[in-house]
């Protein structure tokens, strides 16, 4: 599927560009992304490295496993097919609270980690899992509670009241997850 | 709401530290093995970010969402839509730093308080950049078969952006 989304995005936007754009910009473009795509995971890399370090503290010392333990009986009613002592579900339960902080910087490695850990109890390795899909449509779906560069800027823009999406992010936010749950938890159905 | 939203990260710092230092954790030395797999984690998704965002640029700089857009819009406005939230409604999927860009354009020509000011901001608060996202979790750990992962994924996103459009109508 990636395959196919990659492909368009690149056939598309060069095709596009030669017909109805400049050819110097898209010379740019191209030789720009590369510098783009380092500057992001050198954004990524010392955040990523830091918090590696302070969660395997907390996985050797047992508190993931303790967080883990206090939501599991909602996560495993999501997560049916993950191990009921699978490390993935701390991993999870952190990145689904890093994200509703709106720390979605922080959130990426939790979320890293998650997908590693239920790797290891993938049968086909190059085939994503049920519990990655639910995991990753939970993940996109955005369960923000505090959108907090959505605030920064509307009160950089003068907002009377910057918080006040807060709400109707969070009603919109449910939409989306039960949504997606629900079509996620039909499929997975059917394939049996 | 800002305030404890800055205190989250230290507090939980802080209590990863105490309880391990309480339970005789070698802390320092378990901080830099997990600091060397986190090394290796970057590594491996360094390939997939760089093909994304080389793919992201190519088609976002090739301007074709703003002609199809021009295009479209007129019908649009027609039907009494607020066009001026599409091509972010588009891009949200794809790049998180596109959608903020779109998003910063509308607060300076409506205002953050007006209508599509307030929907894009819900927007960018529900929904996630989800074949970015996909990508990278899927790149990291060499997944190539997705199966149904993406159109779920987008389907939460579009009925995201439809609950805030909704959402945003009746409660302002």
């Amino acid at each position: 599927m990636i395959n196919k989304i990659w492909a368009f995005f690149i056939i598309v936007g060069i095709v596009f560009t030669i017909c109805f754009g400049s050819a110097t910009d898209l010379n740019d473009t191209i030789l720009n992304s590369a510098s783009n795509g380092v500057g992001m995971v050198l954004d990524l890399l010392p955040i990523i490295v830091l918090w590696s370090g302070i969660m395997k503290i907390a996985e050797k010392s047992g508190l993931l496993n303790k967080v883990g333990n206090f939501v599991k009986p909602l996560l495993s009613k999501l997560f049916p097919s993950l191990k009921k002592d699978s490390k993935a579900l701390g991993y999870i339960t952190s990145n689904i609270c890093a994200n509703a902080m709106g720390l979605g910087s922080a959130a990426t490695p939790f979320g890293l980690k998650a997908m590693e850990e239920m790797q290891k109890e993938n049968p086909k390795k190059d085939e994503a899992s049920d519990a990655m899909i639910t995991f990753l449509v939970l993940n996109t779906s955005g369960v923000t509670i505090v959108p907090t560069t959505v605030i920064a800027l509307r009160m950089m823009h003068g907002s009377v009241n910057p918080e006040e999406i807060i709400l109707t992010a969070i009603i919109a936010t449910v939409c989306a997850s039960v949504a997606g749950l629900t079509l996620d938890y039909i499929r997975r159905r059917k394939k049996r | 709401m800002n305030t404890i939203s800055k205190l989250i990260i230290p507090l939980f710092v802080l209590l990863v530290i105490f309880y391990a230092f309480r339970k005789k954790v070698m802390i320092y030395d378990t901080f830099l093995e997990g600091a060397k797999e986190g090394l290796i984690t970057v590594f491996h998704i360094f390939p997939s970010i760089l093909a994304m965002v080389f793919a992201i640029n190519i088609f976002l700089n090739s301007h074709i969402l703003e002609t199809i857009f021009g295009v479209i819009s007129p019908i649009l406005e027609k039907m009494n839509l607020p066009i001026s939230i599409l091509p972010m409604a588009f891009v949200r999927p794809i790049s998180g730093t596109a959608s903020l860009a779109i998003m910063n354009d509308i607060f300076v020509n409506f205002g953050p308080d007006s209508f599509v000011g307030r929907l894009a901001s819900t927007i960018q608060g529900c929904t996630d950049t989800t074949i970015y996202v996909l990508a990278l979790y899927f790149g990291s750990i060499k997944v190539s078969k997705t199966r149904y992962a993406l159109s779920t994924g987008l389907f939460a996103d579009f009925i995201g952006i439809i609950a805030s459009f909704l959402v945003v109508s009746l409660l302002f």
